[in-house]
């Protein structure tokens, strides 16, 4: 009692007086169980309003393109010409340039994604900063000693800051960037190895490589963060029983951790190929809107955001429910992927609980 | 039968030695007796250990390779983007063709009205939503549902809000509006600010909530005054992390809200019922041109729009930090 300075004593001393139990000891009244019941029945409505949401999205878009469905039937699917003034539509190059791009980009983004997510999980910079301030005695400094730990940090904010990026700023930096300077060594393999199929047209402006390029930088962030989760939780006494056993660092790593997280990060690569398929602008911009169908990397195609984003804003009457019919099958690959992908993802972190 | 016949273990048979000799004898015996001891050393010259090094080499230059392109962004933009930075940017309208000087005031102010009324849409949506998840029983069908659905809405393909805004708004009200593109990017920022409230709700200790309903107080009480004070911060990160990434939006944008070379008013008078310019479009639209000035102005608007961006990113985060040191 006598450690607490009088002021204070005295203060709670009269919130003490002043205070009215009769405020506390009544049950709630009958205003406040009203709007406890208002409050309740309000969350209940927003939740189901979510899936509500997501029902009025396919409705919507089904209903509109079912004009176009009656029209072209399922060979829409497999036609290869977009020419609205005669009125013949298919999207045969665009679903195949979605998924090429994507799948390409997928390639890139996960081999670069997974190493940065090794890197970060296995937290190298910060050893490296540890050893470096070791050798001048510093790594208990109070300021110093922390170095490590923020260098940590720093680095994996800076890969989510790559996410950050608007797609438009990264199609901009594509377009005025990228092009000119990947295009001397695209046209040189071109040139030597003309004969291989993916390098078999020149890369004269937008193509599918810079797309892909740009693409697998977008999808990177995605990938390295669930990665790098899926790595963090796989419990400790695995990695140090494979220490014990005299595994090296990578033994370690290929043998016992990547396949133990092997679920995480493959629910992560297909998080990311559902972002790749959907994704819109730095496509638009950079893919050269080719109804083409081809192999080459270096020869404009089209993808079907990208149809979508460059034909809707100037759509006729009749070209509206045909985009429809295409929004509806890019709807229908990305919700069988992303439902597939948070599958995936939801059965490793039960399984990860069950451990 | 085949019991019978099948050998006893080579400890059991007898061969005039106890058991425990042959421990004994095991005992005596060098434990080291055929370890190579140069194998076990650790030198760049064993292939185990060189491999070893030589990935994580590898994989730092592959790390380091990965965060080029983010400096190489940052660096063009405050390049190309900071030559033309000026104030005349922010106060004028966009140039015709031909034209020269110019800016995007326009487009900022609907960046952001945009991005403000889907804010206002999407945050009480969102976070209720997310009281709900928090609170619900673990057997709840219609939170597994709500989760689910929220899960696959992150990876929803912007340009589907944007088409999904034109048919049921734009079609319907019959012309392009600010309001069609705040809905359609606000259908984004839904899953984003549902997942983050939940989680930061359910991370609010269990004997905070517990206490509160021990002194009588009602479930929307004991909501308002505990739980969500105390999980403000993390809602708060999640409200700006959707925030920064509605700002970028450009493909929900496109048939919407379009793009408009005038301020946001008709007649004089304040309108959100008509075309509505925005800075991600204005990128977009400008870098397809083939005059100088409006690529210039694409570069600094994009400098302006990842400036925006970053900044609400930053505060965001600046808000989990302070959660963390709680």
């Amino acid at each position: 009692m006598a450690s607490i300075p009088k002021q204070t004593r005295l203060e709670a001393q009269a919130q003490a007086k002043a205070w009215n139990p009769d405020s506390a000891w009544q049950p709630p009244t009958s205003t406040q169980r009203f709007l406890d019941k208002v409050f309740r029945q309000l969350c209940w409505g927003f939740a189901a309003l979510t899936i509500v949401l997501m029902v009025l999205l396919v409705a919507e878009i089904g209903t509109k393109a079912i004009p176009a469905f009656r029209e072209y039937g399922l060979s829409f699917l497999w036609g290869r010409t977009w020419d609205p003034n005669k009125g013949v539509f298919g999207i045969l190059p665009e679903i195949w340039g979605t998924l090429y791009t994507s799948l390409l980009a997928l390639f890139f983004g996960t081999l670069f994604g997974v190493a940065a997510a090794l890197f970060l999980s296995e937290s190298y910079l910060g050893e490296v900063a540890f050893k470096f301030l070791k050798m001048f005695n510093l790594h208990f400094h109070p300021f110093w000693g922390k170095l490590p730990d923020r260098l940590e940090a720093l680095l994996k904010n800076l890969i989510e800051l790559l996410a950050a990026v608007p797609s438009v700023v990264y199609g901009l930096w594509g377009l005025f960037v990228v092009i000119p300077l990947i295009r001397p060594y695209c046209n040189w393999l071109h040139d030597q190895f003309g004969w291989f199929p993916l390098f078999s047209t020149d890369l004269s402006g937008p193509g599918i490589f810079p797309a892909v390029f740009v693409l697998s930088i977008m999808i990177l962030p995605t990938i390295t963060a669930i990665s790098r989760d899926a790595l963090a939780s796989v419990p400790p006494k695995l990695r140090m029983a494979a220490y014990g056993l005299g595994a090296t660092r990578w033994e370690t790593i290929l043998g016992v951790l990547l396949p133990t997280a092997s679920r995480g990060i493959f629910g992560g690569i297909v998080l990311a190929f559902g972002r790749a398929l959907g994704e819109t602008m730095a496509l638009a911009m950079l893919v050269g809107n080719a109804n083409r169908l081809t192999l080459s990397l270096f020869s404009p195609a089209n993808t079907l955001a990208a149809l979508l984003a460059n034909n809707f804003p100037e759509a006729g009457g009749k070209e509206i429910p045909v985009l429809m019919y295409a929004a509806l099958v890019l709807l229908a690959i990305t919700l069988v992927v992303n439902m597939f992908g948070a599958l995936v993802l939801e059965r490793a972190a039960s399984k990860a609980e069950a451990k | 039968m085949n019991d019978m016949q099948r050998k006893p273990p080579a400890y059991l048979q007898d061969s005039g030695e106890t058991f425990l000799h042959k421990v004994e004898a095991e005992a005596e015996k060098d434990p080291f007796e055929g370890v190579d001891f140069d194998e076990l050393e650790v030198s760049i010259y064993r292939p185990r250990t060189a491999f070893s090094i030589i990935l994580t080499w590898i994989v730092a230059i592959m790390t380091l390779m990965a965060l080029v392109p983010l400096f190489a962004v940052l660096w063009m933009l405050i390049w190309r983007g900071g030559k033309k930075l000026s104030l005349a940017l922010f106060t004028q309208l966009p140039p015709a063709p031909l034209e020269q000087g110019g800016g995007f005031g326009n487009a900022i102010i609907g960046t952001i009205i945009m991005v403000a009324i889907a804010a206002l849409i999407t945050i009480p949506l969102g976070v209720l939503t997310g009281v709900f998840l928090a609170q619900a029983q673990r057997d709840s069908k219609l939170a597994a549902g709500v989760r689910f659905s929220a899960k696959v809405l992150t990876g929803f393909p912007s340009i589907l809000a944007g088409v999904f805004a034109y048919g049921a708004i734009v079609l319907a009200t019959g012309g392009y509006s600010a309001i069609a593109g705040a809905i359609a990017l606000s259908i984004l920022m839904l899953p984003t600010i549902i997942l983050t409230s939940e989680s930061a709700i359910a991370m609010v200790p269990a004997k905070m909530k517990e206490a509160s309903i021990g002194m009588g107080a009602t479930g929307a009480q004991t909501v308002w005054m505990v739980l969500l004070p105390t999980a403000a911060p993390g809602i708060l990160t999640g409200v700006m992390l959707a925030i920064a990434r509605a700002a970028g939006e450009t493909a929900p944008l496109l048939f919407t809200a379009l793009f408009s070379n005038y301020w946001l008013s008709s007649g004089g008078r304040f309108n959100v019922m008509q075309p509505t310019a925005s800075l991600a479009v204005l990128i977009y639209n400008f870098s397809g041109m083939p005059f100088k000035n409006q690529v210039e102005l694409a570069w600094a608007a994009a400098l302006v729009l990842v400036a925006l961006v970053l900044i609400t990113n930053l505060i965001g985060q600046s808000f989990s930090r302070q959660q963390v040191q709680q």
